[in-house]
């Protein structure tokens, strides 16, 4: 092909001169420069739009539940959410207490202990979210007269998943405990999530 | 590509020539649908499940584009805006019905093609391509499936979504982030059903073209036949038009009998009373469970309850996208040259206890998760995967098949049909 500074007479194919790897041809620099710019830029483009798929400001937003936990009873519990998800607010008897001591360590998936998972001089309240760790169902054992399965804690009904009066995983296919979110007692008997 | 004595397509109207020189597209649809498609003379009913299948999917494009004028992709409106279709919509249950339904149908035409497939070993050479371009549309078919049955936004649809992403979160390290990107928040919620919507009309769309090079790569070798011996001259085919195209028409019929059924006598028959209640993020239903044509793979991620070097959910979800994906490897771990399994006396009842086990596993994928039918299930998922992994490369290396017969034509002059060399029955259906 013609360049301009390389003029091909008429008549003439081509100049295959130059077209070595040593000693490359301006056009196809300028060939390759010019589709590398256009692909980084359909990258670049591409980028806003996967990243719209992620939460959006307002769901961010619903980060913080406050609750008030002093009309719970000991072996009571409360259902609340916390972005949309449910939240389990547990006030547990001291039987449930020592149940949940009694087990060692050893013995666990995902070894945590009772004082791991709650605020020191607290430990009677169990705040976890709602949602089983295996694929996201609500566990039962929070509501009145509920499954509480084997282990005394919550049930999941999707596919067996039991849980301790800890919130720890104790069979079934759920891999972790149920997750205890961020929160602080910003009273004795108020707690904020998130 | 074509037989050499293929029909030409040779427009005697004059418009119709202007045309053919200007844009062949007449000339494309005779030579892929028409008299210019020759066609194995001895298909039974079985090679009917393709333009079934075709037909299936027409149904669910039209009324869905009609549906999607009356449905609201709010979380707030979703639930209320079906029941208005249901009772308000002119016509509107007829429409939802037939949707509801036709996908289904759609699944149980699909089913038996691909069982078709696997008895004839249309998967092999040199159909191969056409078998990997199948497997896909049918993980396209089941992604439009599962977010289509989100839209209404009742129980079912909400927990099932909950579910089915919550199995992005078994990916190590990125799973969680990945999960609430694709949801666009924490749990199923407004965004979440809006990208389905979106998703679920887009989708289709695109199975149609991937149907579009199914076809395409069908028709370099030509149709498969239930003798599986190869097309060797002219007196083996049939042009497709008039013949096939009629007996395909006995299947349509058929067909809308079926689905008229399902749609006037029994429309709630495949599916839930639970996806009636509107979704409720604080509530799981006591037994969430998928749509029918989904059981099978359900169970296979429910029979994993054990650690074992990896957390055994990870197990469950690998195995159950592994069970379909392992439908990619076929064409290669099955070695035998002969491909209708009416010649392979031992592959043909292994290929029978493997139909037999799918349907368990169905069963198994919709039954309390009691120890016993844990159990059951677990047997059942790894007979799925010996059956690929182990059976059929031993299978294919020791059998001794039955003699196969020269042609396509002696196969039929000896009994009606050709299917089997000893005697003169109709193929027995893989399911």
């Amino acid at each position: 092909m013609a360049t301009v500074d390389q003029p091909v007479p008429a008549g003439e194919s081509p100049a295959q001169d130059g077209d070595t790897l040593q000693n490359p041809r301006r056009r196809d620099y300028m060939s390759i420069g010019a589709v590398a710019f256009a692909g980084v830029g359909a990258g670049v483009i591409a980028l806003p739009l996967i990243n719209s798929m992620s939460p959006a400001a307002d769901t961010l937003a619903l980060s913080t539940t406050e609750l008030d936990v002093s009309g719970i009873e000991p072996g009571q519990s409360v259902k609340s959410t916390f972005r949309k998800q449910p939240l389990f607010v547990r006030h547990l008897t001291p039987q449930e207490i020592a149940a949940a001591d009694a087990v060692s360590l050893a013995d666990l998936r995902d070894p945590q202990s009772l004082a791991d998972r709650t605020k020191a001089g607290k430990s009677e309240w169990l705040v976890t979210l709602g949602v089983c760790t295996h694929l996201g169902c609500v566990p039962l054992g929070a509501g009145e007269g509920e499954n509480k399965g084997p282990f005394g804690g919550y049930f999941c009904p999707c596919h067996a998943s039991a849980y301790d009066t800890a919130g720890r995983i104790r069979s079934g296919p759920a891999p972790t405990n149920l997750e205890v979110p961020p929160y602080e007692f910003t009273s004795d008997t108020t707690i904020l999530v998130g | 590509m074509s037989f050499p004595w293929a029909e030409q397509y040779q427009p005697k109207n004059p418009f119709m020539q202007w045309m053919d020189s200007r844009l062949p597209l007449p000339r494309f649809v005779y030579n892929a649908v028409g008299a210019g498609y020759p066609v194995p003379r001895n298909l039974n009913y079985f090679w009917n499940f393709g333009v079934l299948a075709g037909a299936a999917l027409a149904i669910q494009i039209i009324t869905g584009i009609v549906l999607a004028m009356h449905y609201a992709a709010e979380a707030g409106v979703a639930f209320y805006s079906v029941e208005r279709i249901m009772r308000d919509v002119p016509a509107g249950w007829l429409l939802r019905y037939a949707h509801q339904n036709g996908a289904s149908m759609f699944f149980i035409v699909v089913y038996i093609h691909i069982a078709r497939g696997l008895y004839y070993g249309s998967y092999k050479s040199p159909r191969e391509m056409v078998w990997l371009l199948g497997v896909v549309i049918f993980l396209l078919m089941m992604a439009t499936a599962f977010m289509g049955y989100v839209l209404p936004w009742g129980q079912m649809s909400f927990w099932g979504a909950q579910v089915i992403t919550g199995f992005f979160s078994a990916i190590p390290g990125v799973g969680e982030t990945l999960r609430v990107w694709l949801l666009g928040g924490y749990v199923p919620d407004n965004a979440a059903l809006n990208r389905f919507f979106s998703l679920h009309y887009l989708l289709p769309f695109v199975i149609a073209g991937v149907i579009i090079l199914h076809i395409w790569a069908l028709h370099i070798p030509g149709s498969n036949n239930p003798t599986g011996v190869e097309v060797k001259g002219k007196q083996d085919t049939i042009p497709f038009h008039p013949y096939y195209t009629a007996k395909d028409g006995v299947g349509v019929g058929v067909f809308f009998l079926v689905f008229a059924i399902l749609v006037f006598f029994m429309p709630n028959l495949l599916g839930h009373a639970d996806n009636y209640i509107e979704a409720n993020p604080l509530s799981t239903p006591a037994h969430i469970v998928p749509e029918w044509y989904f059981l099978p793979f359900y169970a296979i991620l429910k029979a994993f309850t054990i650690d074992f070097i990896m957390p055994a959910k990870l197990w469950g979800v690998i195995a159950m996208f592994g069970s379909i994906l392992i439908l990619f490897f076929l064409p290669w771990l099955d070695k035998s040259p002969v491909r209708s399994a009416n010649y392979r006396p031992t592959y043909r009842w292994f290929l029978i206890v493997l139909a037999v086990v799918v349907v368990l596993l169905g069963y198994l994928g919709g039954a309390s998760p009691t120890p016993f039918i844990i159990g059951l299930t677990q047997v059942a998922t790894a007979y799925y995967f010996m059956h690929f992994l182990v059976v059929l490369p031993i299978v294919s290396s020791m059998e001794k098949p039955l003699p196969l017969p020269n042609s396509i034509t002696e196969a039929v002059l000896k009994g009606k049909g050709g299917t089997s060399p000893a005697h003169s029955a109709v193929a027995q259906p893989a399911e």
